[in-house]
This record gives structure tokens, C-alpha cells and sequence, in this order.
């Protein structure tokens, strides 16, 4: 079998003493592979294992059972030194008493690359980030940006089988972090080797990453493509943690293939759609609805265009709006103390003010099916 | 693609690899020559002058292995229960003098401008790093019968006679006072610079005059520095013999002196090992106290 | 509420202290010009003390002597008391907290108990007192300082520079010589220059294990200040305060130069 990944983890546990006494598994049990050439992003909150995992595959930390496989061999207990992966990390851990030059030589020398060599490689890293000419300058002449840059080129100029990053963006303010979001994308298709990635910015995986692995208590939850986790999560955490999304809570009724009927406790009616995990029927579970792929209408009795008879349909009425400009968000009140958002985009321009929603207003909610996702109510 | 060179000494000797893998091992490695040396040469000796208190010197001033504990009674006695207690005013009272000398001065340090405080730092600190004799000796040159104090008294016709300083309680306090100024000042300084100014101001906001809110929010804040500055100043100064014997000549002895005088003069080293714990252990509980109330400052780190 | 400038009562106070501690210094310097011998009152300037203690054959051993002993006991301590530094500030190990009481017991022990210890210790040894015995003191009391100052310089140290080192291709080894030591060197310095004060004018702990051939600076200053008392004494004060004024100076300058 020859499985020609990258990294992967077979079964991988990292366990640490706690404090008190006990042990905690900052990385649970988990089994990934990660393609040649793939930008993989690991997502989560503070302390799931996101950045132990990625410890563990520059030999920071040692699993405490199970196998870390670089490039087909098993490194799990090598030391750093003697893996082909570079990191760049989230603090830069530039040399301070060295200069930009002598940062970035450093992994050349430590290879006994020729002095000449170096010299160009260092020239071409340096131009590679954008940053050619400050070879003499001190890391602390420079800003946060370019400090982040001298890392990345620092780590690049050994041309590493893989490059980990953790957390790199995070000292920047937001409008250089989206421009070095862009950056790191387009470097890493330029260069075209594999980038293993560690953030807890949603919005920042989802834009540069090829697939991302949600993360949550030592354990990876999903792993898939931006488009997948989005539309398609695959617990109550996954749907929770990216983007925003409605729950309802019910009990299943009916099962098919692709179909699930779901009693909703609180509203005493039914609800269908599809579904994802281990389900069966008379079981909790947790209804998960995302405010932008509801559809309002008024509650008068006039007929709705372009409804397709697949559609779930719930009352409520307006309690707040919120005019963003592109979209209006609204926060509806469902009765017996629930609550839901939807967001309507404003696709038609216009100053009617009949045309937007006000508190107390009554609506008709219809929400396609292929939009109702039916997930366990809890799976960690 | 780039090829690793496998350090092919890794798998050779396992002791290094030990050593390379397990944190433990490396921090003991590193702690070890520290922890020997210092076993050797400072708990072992302090062992030995334990074990020592107890035993009795002989005629010709050897020492012999009979249990004595009369040693330590006889430090309590009318002469040694004096120099003892005179030792401890002498301590003390040179730490409340460096205190209140030095405080204002350490006040006016943390809110001068700072090109001043800069300047003024390295002058308090200059003379400090000069010998100490060198500093005392300049003392008894100015205390002296005929010497320059009372030069300078006598020609502002302040006085007629000599005033006889040199060689007396007051002598020694005046020395030991200026000796160990800098020690109080400095960790004062530091721990006056740390309060902010907002502080003061919230409190003029709400009323306090300026001599309330001084004493009601300067002085505790400024208690890290105070203690720290009194164990810097106390401890030194309870087992300094060279400023008595300077300034102080046959008339003023501390407990530093007899301790000298047991182990070079009277060679009754048991006698003077007794001494010396009683000089350790008075220092210890006023360490201990202070740093269990306040937590070890890093204003000892001056 | 702007910065208040310090009461004026505070101002002079201050000069007077500073006055206090001046004077003195200032009495030495001007005195060592002093032609009387006897040193008791001002009779006529002369540089003939300078000229005697630049001949003096015990002050000359001594200063050799002192040199010495302060840069033996600096090395070896600092040496020790850097890697001590490093063990108690980046690492976890049996008995850490018997090991950082036992640094700090010679700090917080009287210079007295500790020399007469040192001195029980090597006659019940029979190490001959010396030079060597002078030198060993002095490293047992600056390990301590050394390890103090380098382990307060240590709290700000970003541990990732060197996972970084060692993620780029240095061993253990190359990533503490290339990386660690240069970036903890400030602090190791600064360490150093503290043990070399401290040796250089320690009295009281050399008194006690000094021999009776080997004498140091501290303790020549001592017997002739207590003997011999001519301005001989205020020439040599006068130089060494005029010395340790100007490493002082070219300290400050060499620090505000980097920053």
C-alpha cells in the first residue's frame, strides 16, 4: 500500500500531567493523513490540541502513544533536528543577537551548505518574502510584519519537505493579517510544498486552506474542505464553532436514507431534513439551522412565490433587526421562550420602509429541508 | 530536495542521549556542580561549627571532644548578654536610621526628572563600589581628636575643645549608618519608582490631602522596598565587627567581635562557634519573618 | 495633575544626604596631598605619598594577589552560577526547591558565621590556609550572586528561539553555544562584573581564610589603616576610588552607547 502522504498521525495520543495531580489528553486519539502539497489547517479554540499535534510533528513534543509518519517514515520519537520539516512560529523566535542575514543562513549553516550558496539562497528567501536588501539590518528594526516574513523565509530557505505554522498571523493588526492571509496562499502555491497550519480564526482557515481539521479537546472532530465543514458539520460542536447557526432541540420520529423527521419538544410540531452521525430513531437530537438559508415572509395569508413544496415551516415574530447593509439580521421570537436568527440578504434596493421588518412584526420562517441538519446532540 | 545529515554520535553513546532526551537529567546535570560546591563549602562548614558549639576547648586552646553546652549559657551571662543586646540595638538602630535617612532621599530619587535621577543613581552608588575600609578610614580621619570635624568646629568657633568622637557608641553608629545607606535607599528607590502616578492623583481626586495621601497609599505600597532594604541592612550589619573595631576601639563591641576574637585571639572556637549560631539563628527568624509577610521582593535584586 | 516637581525641603534634604555621603571621599582625595606626615592637619601639598605607595612592595603583592583571586573566583562562579541560573529558571527536577535554599543560604548569612565556618572547615581538612583557600571562599560566596543575577536577566527568555535553533538543524549542544548563551550574555556579564566587586573588596570572609604569608588589597588596607595610618593610605584610597570612577563611567557610557 503505498499511501505517499505527507504527514500522517496513526492513533495519536499526547497525555500531560495536570496540576492536581491527574493527566489530560491534549491530543486524543487521533488519525490523519495530509497530502504532498496540501495547505492543511488545524481550527479550533485555546486548548484543544491543535498546537501539540502540530509539536508533535516538528519533534517539539513526543507522542505519548502512536505513530507520527514523515514522509513515510516514523519520526515520532526524532528530535527536531533530524526532521525535514521547518516551523515558523507564533512568537517568531528570530535571533535577535544575529541580523536578518545571519537568521536566515543559520539553517544553511547548520547543513554545512557552502558559503556562496548560502549567499544567494539568502537572497533569493529574502526576495521570495518581499524583503531583499535588509539583509543587514537587526530583527528589532524591524515591524511585526516583516519580523513575520524574516521567520517564514527563514524557515522556506531549507526548502523543508513540510512547513508548519502556528499561529504566525496573530500579533498582526487585521487589515496586514488579510494581506498576509492572501500572501502565505499564494507563497505556498508558488512554492508548492505541503503547509500544516494552526489557527482559531475561522475565518482565516476557511479562506486559505485546501482542507481543515476541527479540532476540540484533544480530539479531531472533522476533517474536510472549507465547503464541506461549512455545509456539512458533523456535530453539534462543528456546526457551532464555524459560522453561525440556530439549534433546536427534538427527538427523531421517522428515519430514512436520506431523511429525518424530527419532533420539536418546545414548538410541538415537526421538523424534516437531512442528517449526519449515528442516528436512530427516538433519539435526541439537535436540529441545526443557519440564519442566512432561511427564507421570512409576512404573516398575512398571500401567496409565497418559488416555494418548491420542500420546505419546513415555522412561525414567529420579529423581536430586534439589525440593518448591516448587505444583509438585514433578525432576531425572531418562535414562543415558549425560543429564539432564532435569520439573515435576509437585501437583494432588491429600496427605500420602503414597509419593505424591511420591525419589532412585533409576525412571519412566516420556511426553511428547505436540504437546509434543516439533524446532528447528535453531543459527541465528545 | 534537501538531504539531512543523520548525526551518526546520536545513536552511539547512550549517556549523551540521555542526557539530550530527558529534561530531568539536564537540569540536574546543570544544578549539580552549584549544589556540590556549595554543600561542600557552605553546609558542611556551617555543620562542622554546629557540631563545634558543643564541645569544649582544652588549656592550650585546642579543642576537645567533651559535650558542653555551657557554651551557649555563658552567652547569656551579664557580659556576653550585654554585647548581645547592645549588638542588636546597634543592628536595629542602624536599620530605623538608614531608614529614615534614606527614605526621603529614595522619595526625591523616584519623582526627580530623570536625566537628574540617572545622575543621582550613579552618585549614591559610586562610593559603593570603593572599598569599605578605605570609606571608614576616611570616618575616622574626620572623628578624630584634632581631626577635621573638629578643625572645622573649632574655626567656626563652635566648639573649643576636641570633641573625642572617635572611639565611641556614636562613632561606630555613624559609620555603620554610612555604611549601609545605599543598601536601604536603593531597594526603597525601587520599589517608590514602581507606584504610578495615577495613584496619588486618583487619590487627590477623592480628597486626601497630599500628608494623607502619602501615608495612607505611598507608604504601605512602598513596604516591599522597606523590607527588602531592612534585610539587606540588618543582616550585614549585626555581624559587622570591622566598623566597631575601627571607630569604636576597646570600648564598643558587637557580637561580630567576639565572634572574631573567640577564633583568632582567645582560641576558644567552641565558645565562638556558640556565638556564631546565636548570630545565625537571630538573623534567620528575622529573615524568615519578614520574607514569609512579604514574599522574597525582587527588590533584593538591585 | 502634571508631574509635580519634589517639594523644595525634599531638594535640599536630598543635597545634604548626598553632601553627607561625599564629604568624607572628598577628605581622603584632598588629604593625600597632605605633607604632614602624621595626617592631622593640612600642611603643604605634596605627591610624595603616591610616589611611596607605587614603591611599596606589600601593596604591590597584594593588588597581584587581589587580581588573582577576583579573576579565578569570577570564572569558575560564573561558570557555575550561570548554569545553576539556568537550571532553576528552564527546568523541572527532584529536590529543585532543597536547591534553591541552598543558594540562597550564603546570601542570607552573616560574612562573619560564614568565614569562621570556612576557616573550621579547612583546618579540620588540613588544606594549608592560602591563596587557594582565599579563592575557593570567594567562588562559594559568588556562585550565589552570579546564579541571582542571571536568573532575574532569565525571565523574559522566549524559549521558542531555541526550538527554533534546534528545528532549523543545531543539536542540544550547538543550539545553547550559537543561540542560548550569546542571547543570555548580558545577564552572564553583568553577573560576572557583580562576583569580580565582590571579590575584589571582600574583607572579612578573606580575613578568616587567608594564611599567614598571603595578604589581598582589603587586608593590607586594613593593617595600615589600623598601623601605619600615613597619607600613604589616603594615595591609595584616592586611586582606587579615582580607578573605580572611571570603569564606572566608561560602564554607563558603553551601556547608553547600545541602547
Amino acid at each position: 500500500m503505498n499511501s505517499n502522504f505527507a504527514v500522517e498521525f496513526h492513533d495519536v495520543v499526547k497525555t500531560f500531567p495536570t496540576p492536581e495531580g491527574g493527566t489530560v489528553n491534549a491530543v486524543d486519539h487521533v488519525t490523519l493523513e495530509i497530502k504532498h502539497g496540501e495547505f492543511f489547517s488545524f481550527l479550533g479554540p485555546s486548548g484543544c490540541g491543535k498546537t501539540t499535534s502540530l509539536r508533535m510533528m516538528a519533534g517539539f513534543e513526543w507522542p505519548t502513544h502512536g505513530e507520527v509518519i514523515i514522509n513515510q517514515k516514523e519520526m515520532g520519537h526524532t528530535p527536531p533536528y533530524l526532521r525535514p520539516v521547518n516551523t515558523v512560529f507564533q512568537s517568531y523566535a528570530l535571533f535577535q543577537h544575529m541580523t536578518v542575514f545571519q537568521n536566515i543562513a543559520f539553517g544553511l549553516e547548520m547543513e554545512k551548505v557552502p558559503k556562496p550558496e548560502i549567499t544567494r539562497r539568502v537572497g533569493e528567501a529574502l526576495e521570495m518574502v518581499k524583503l531583499g536588501g535588509m539583509g543587514r539590518r537587526k530583527p528589532k528594526q524591524l515591524s511585526g510584519g516583516q519580523q513575520q516574513r524574516i521567520a517564514l523565509a527563514r524557515a522556506l530557505v531549507k526548502r523543508p519537505e513540510v512547513l508548519l505554522l502556528d499561529e504566525p498571523l496573530g500579533a498582526l493588526d487585521l487589515k496586514l493579517r488579510k494581506e498576509m492571509q492572501l500572501e502565505l496562499k499564494a507563497l505556498q502555491e508558488q512554492v508548492g510544498i505541503t503547509f500544516i497550519y494552526v489557527t482559531h480564526d475561522q475565518e482565516e482557515a476557511l479562506t486559505m486552506s485546501n482542507r481543515i481539521a476541527v479540532m476540540n479537546k484533544g480530539k479531531a472532530l472533522q476533517i474536510g474542505g472549507a465547503v464541506e465543514i461549512y455545509e456539512r458539520p458533523n456535530c453539534r460542536f462543528v456546526a457551532d464553532f464555524i459560522g453561525e447557526t440556530n439549534f433546536l432541540a427534538g427527538t427523531i420520529k421517522a428515519m430514512t436514507r436520506d431523511r429525518v423527521t424530527v419532533f420539536l419538544n418546545t414548538l410541538n410540531q415537526e421538523i424534516t431534513g437531512i442528517w449526519q452521525g449515528d442516528l436512530s430513531v427516538g433519539q435526541t437530537v439537535v436540529v441545526s439551522i443557519r440564519p442566512e438559508k432561511v427564507r421570512l415572509a409576512d404573516d398575512d395569508d398571500k401567496e409565497i412565490k418559488d416555494l418548491r413544496g420542500t420546505e419546513n415551516l415555522l412561525r414567529g415574530k420579529v423581536v430586534t433587526t439589525a440593518y448591516i447593509g448587505s444583509d438585514t439580521r433578525v432576531v425572531l421570537d418562535l414562543g415558549s421562550g425560543l429564539r432564532m436568527r435569520a439573515w435576509e440578504q437585501n437583494a432588491i434596493s429600496t427605500l420602503d420602509p414597509d419593505a424591511y421588518y420591525s419589532a412585533g412584526d409576525a412571519v412566516r420562517i420556511y426553511i428547505p429541508m436540504e437546509n434543516t441538519l439533524v446532528l447528535p446532540e453531543d459527541v465528545s | 530536495m534537501t538531504t539531512v545529515p543523520i548525526n551518526k554520535t546520536v545513536k552511539k553513546f547512550s549517556l549523551v542521549r540521555a542526557l539530550r532526551e530527558n529534561r530531568v537529567a539536564q537540569g540536574l546535570f546543570l544544578i549539580f556542580p552549584a549544589n556540590l560546591y556549595l554543600f561542600l563549602l557552605i553546609v558542611l562548614p556551617l555543620l562542622l561549627v554546629t557540631g563545634l558549639s558543643f564541645l569544649s576547648r582544652g588549656d592550650y586552646g585546642q579543642v576537645l571532644f567533651i559535650f558542653n553546652p555551657a557554651n551557649y549559657a555563658r552567652l547569656f551571662n551579664a557580659l556576653y548578654g550585654k554585647i548581645m543586646l547592645f549588638s542588636l540595638a546597634v543592628g536595629l538602630g542602624t536599620t530605623l536610621l538608614c531608614l529614615l535617612i534614606g527614605y526621603p532621599m529614595a522619595y526625591y530619587l523616584a519623582h526627580a526628572p530623570s536625566r537628574t535621577r540617572s545622575l543621582l543613581l550613579f552618585l549614591i552608588l559610586l562610593p559603593f563600589w570603593t572599598n569599605f575600609i578605605i570609606r571608614i578610614y576616611a570616618w575616622m580621619m574626620i572623628l578624630r581628636s584634632g581631626g577635621f570635624l573638629d578643625s572645622i568646629l573649632q574655626w567656626a568657633h563652635l566648639t573649643t575643645a576636641p570633641l573625642g568622637l572617635l572611639y565611641s557608641p556614636t562613632a561606630v553608629m555613624i559609620g555603620m549608618v554610612y555604611e549601609f545607606l545605599p543598601f536601604m535607599v536603593l531597594p526603597l528607590y525601587t520599589s517608590l519608582e514602581k507606584i504610578e502616578n495615577s495613584l496619588l492623583e486618583a487619590g487627590a481626586d477623592l480628597g486626601a490631602p497630599p500628608w494623607k495621601a502619602f501615608l495612607r497609599i505611598t507608604l504601605p505600597l512602598s513596604v516591599p522596598g522597606m523590607i527588602a532594604g531592612t534585610i539587606l541592612t540588618f543582616i550585614p550589619a549585626m555581624g559587622m565587627f570591622v566598623v566597631s573595631d575601627l571607630l569604636g576601639g576597646a570600648k564598643t563591641i558587637l557580637i561580630g567581635n567576639v565572634i572574631r576574637n573567640q577564633f583568632l585571639t582567645a582560641r576558644d572556637w567552641p565558645f565562638g562557634s556558640a556565638a556564631s549560631m546565636i548570630l545565625m539563628l537571630l538573623t534567620m527568624v528575622f529573615t524568615l519573618y519578614y520574607t514569609r509577610k512579604a514574599g522574597f521582593g525582587e527588590e533584593l535584586l538591585v | 495633575m502634571s508631574e509635580k516637581k519634589p517639594a523644595l525641603w525634599l531638594r535640599i534634604y536630598t543635597f545634604f544626604a548626598y553632601l553627607f555621603i561625599y564629604v568624607p571621599i572628598l577628605v581622603l582625595i584632598i588629604f593625600s596631598f597632605n605633607s604632614q606626615k602624621l595626617n592631622l592637619h593640612w600642611q603643604g601639598f605634596t605627591l610624595k605619598w603616591y610616589d611611596v605607595m607605587f614603591h611599596d612592595q606589600q601593596i604591590l603583592l597584594a593588588t597581584r594577589n587581589t587580581l588573582m583571586i577576583a579573576f579565578v573566583s569570577t570564572l569558575v562562579a560564573t561558570i557555575i552560577g550561570t548554569m545553576a541560573a539556568l537550571a532553576m529558571q528552564r527546568y523541572h527536577f527532584p529536590f529543585y526547591n532543597t536547591s534553591e535554599t541552598l543558594m540562597y543560604i550564603p546570601i542570607v548569612i552573616p560574612e562573619v558565621v560564614m568565614g569562621i565556618s570556612l576557616l573550621v572547615f579547612f583546618v579540620l581538612i588540613k588544606f594549608t590556609l592560602g591563596l587557594v583557600t582565599i579563592t575557593l571562599s570567594h567562588i562559594a560566596f559568588n556562585i550565589p550572586f552570579v546564579a541571582l543575577v542571571v536568573r532575574a536577566r532569565l525571565h523574559g527568555y522566549d524559549n521558542a528561539i531555541d526550538e527554533a535553533a534546534m528545528d532549523l538543524g543545531a543539536n542540544e549542544l550547538t543550539t545553547f553555544w550559537r543561540v542560548t548563551l550569546p542571547t543570555i550574555m548580558p545577564g552572564v556579564l553583568s553577573g560576572a562584573m557583580l562576583a569580580l566587586t565582590l571579590s575584589l573588596d571582600d574583607y572579612i570572609i578573606t580575613y578568616f581564610t587567608a594564611g599567614p604569608g598571603s595578604t589581598t588589597l582589603p587586608l593590607r588596607v586594613y593593617s595600615m589603616v589600623r598601623f601605619v595610618v600615613t597619607p600613604e593610605i589616603n594615595a591609595l584610597s584616592t586611586l582606587w576610588v579615582l580607578i573605580v570612577f572611571v570603569i564606572l563611567v566608561i560602564g554607563q557610557v558603553a551601556q547608553s552607547r547600545k541602547a
